[in-house]
């Protein structure tokens, strides 16, 4: 054994100095090669430029580690900051390092892993890390590249400041670790120096916030464990890369439950309930992976297994804002249903929607532009959709939930489905204004309530499926079995959107 | 003590939990009326309402104070 060889590997791998490693441990935070050990089958199996800048003997493995480990059995690439080492900062073998390690991942194809955990660039080093060709510029470019392409994850365990917060911004999914993971292109320090405000990291840009709020963020994990198991759990519905289909595991029935699917769906379509309920009737039993629970609920995202297989669900929730769309939740479904595409994962619809928020406030946020860009979304997945009407679809809301014009491969509907441009009250307000207003007082209920009956007899559902709106009617209880069934048979799907370099996104 | 806010902007339907009732999380406290549909808006914690800032017919904004929990 070579003594010197020996003594260099021991420091590098040992990271920064004592008080650095003590300070993390009191902020809950582990080594970064103990949360290494702990994300991958066995260890990182592979690393290179374990040396980097190692005549310096003060910046060991120049803040970061990368290389290549098994997760689930299968390959993954990785790059995670060093905090203990000059609070994880970018030097120039920093972001060559981070380069070579996404390069690996785009030749093998396997996912890519970025573990956050750094103050950003280090100025002192900013000519040779930050303009040239193959400065910090590149590490963006490259997740651009990547993405779609291969699975990318990042799991924030610090601060990922400045030009740094780009990372997260590319991925396909952000993990933060609450009360210690942040992201802001600006500190609060230089936000009271530069614009005069004052305000704390957690309110500006901590987990919380970013969670709920800004929608930067997609999970929000109580510790470092949390979020590690949460990014293993999420890579075993996805392929390696686009390439490939999600691995089919074994089917879990879901469990008995007390009330039945027709028992939890309210008849009056202006009552809530809850949609979680109805999912967990529907997939494998605790299958359901969700992305972004926090972020605008009244749209439910998340991967789940339906018959083993993975499956991507968009449901509307009455429980919150009445599972009205708004600007937040557009965005949010747009971004999702473009993952799943990315990566071969079938997307079923559970719609039960008034449609699209109206009103100042939304119309001033763009809700146009971000309803088109769920719209676009939608429209191009080529991946297998089923489209199932739970309830009421009115308006926009029926088109942006993969409604017939938008080719899905099935629109089905349950017995307490209604389809319509909008709801009866509305229609009714809308169609016979000037003459609820003419008549007296008296005559108006008897008059409306008619009109409204008229109307629902007008969108019966069974006229809809008579006339082939609908592809079917299903009973309830039998929904599970029917989307098992589809599935299964849509597998082998293989269409392209259109032909043209891309399009020009409403974004 | 908690503010809680409208989800979204819609009217007063009902309210459910008068001042000084008791309130878990997840409870109801008064019913919106917006879209057509029914929000509920409920309590983020457990409490005494304090205070209701609003009365039923009364029109809301998005990020209006509801009520308040102690």
């Amino acid at each position: 054994m070579n003594e010197t060889l020996q003594s260099i590997q021991e420091k590098v791998a040992s990271g920064g100095l004592e008080k650095y490693h003590e300070s993390n441990r009191s902020k809950g935070k582990m080594f970064v090669r103990e949360r290494l050990q702990r994300l991958f089958d066995d260890d990182l199996n592979i690393e290179d430029a374990f040396f980097a800048n190692c005549m310096d003997g003060s910046l060991p493995a120049d803040g970061v580690v990368t290389g290549i480990g098994k997760i689930n059995g299968e390959q993954v690439c990785v790059m995670a900051n060093d905090s203990t080492v000059k609070a994880g900062s970018w030097g120039s073998r920093t972001v060559e390092k981070i380069i070579r390690i996404q390069e690996t991942a785009m030749k093998l194809e396997v996912p890519m892993l970025y573990l956050v955990d750094s103050a950003g660039a280090r100025i002192t080093d900013q000519v040779e890390m930050f303009p040239n060709r193959r400065g910090a510029g590149r590490i963006f470019h490259n997740q651009i590249k990547l993405s779609g392409r291969v699975p990318q994850v990042c799991l924030l365990f610090g601060p990922s400041a400045a030009g740094g917060a780009y990372i997260p911004a590319f991925c396909d999914i952000v993990v933060m670790v609450d009360g210690n993971a942040s992201m802001y292109l600006g500190s609060p320090r230089m936000a009271e120096k530069v614009i005069g405000e004052k305000v704390s990291l957690e309110e500006m840009g901590g987990a919380k916030m970013h969670c709920s709020v800004s929608g930067c963020g997609d999970v929000l994990a109580s510790d470092e464990e949390e979020a590690i198991n949460y990014a293993r759990r999420y890579l075993s519905y996805f392929p390696s890369n686009f390439r490939s289909a999600p691995k089919r595991t074994e089917t879990i029935d879901p469990p008995e439950l007390e009330k039945s699917i027709a028992e939890l769906i309210p008849q009056n379509q202006n009552a809530p309930f809850d949609m979680y309920q109805l999912i967990e009737r529907l997939i494998d039993e605790k299958s359901f992976c969700e992305i972004k629970k926090k972020f605008a609920p009244e749209l439910i995202t998340g991967l789940a297994r339906i018959d083993g297989r993975t499956v991507g669900i968009i449901a509307n929730q009455p429980r919150a804002k009445g599972g009205v769309l708004f600007p937040d939740s557009a965005d949010k479904a747009a971004k999702f249903m473009q993952l799943c595409d990315a990566f071969n994962i079938p997307l079923l619809f559970l719609v039960d929607i008034p449609g699209f928020m109206i009103g100042t406030k939304v119309e001033r946020a763009g809700i146009i532009r971000h309803g088109a860009k769920m719209l676009s979304a939608m429209s191009e997945a080529t991946v297998p959709k089923i489209s199932v009407i739970v309830r009421k679809a009115y308006g926009a809301g029926l088109y942006a939930m993969a409604g017939p014009a938008f080719e899905p491969d099935a629109c089905i509907a349950l017995p307490t489905a209604q389809i319509a441009v909008m709801g009866p009250e509305a229609a009714v307000n809308a169609v016979y204004a000037n003459k609820i207003a003419a008549l007296d007082e008296a005559e108006r209920p008897a008059f409306i309530k008619e009109k409204q009956e008229e109307y629902k007899e007008n969108i019966d559902l069974y006229r809809l499926a008579s006339e082939m709106v609908i592809d079917d009617i299903v009973q309830p209880e039998r929904l599970r079995q029917d989307l098992m069934l589809r599935f299964e048979a849509y597998q082998s799907k293989n269409v392209t959107f259109t032909e043209r370099k891309h399009g020009v996104y409403p974004v | 003590m908690t503010e809680i806010k409208a989800s979204m902007a819609g009217s007063v339907w009902k309210i459910v939990a008068q001042a000084g009732e008791q309130v878990g999380t997840g409870d109801d406290i008064v019913i919106l009326e917006s879209m057509k549909m029914e929000i509920p808006i409920a309590s983020e914690e457990e409490g005494t309402v304090k205070e209701l800032k609003v009365a039923e017919g009364d029109f809301v904004n998005e990020g209006d104070v509801i009520a308040i929990i102690e």
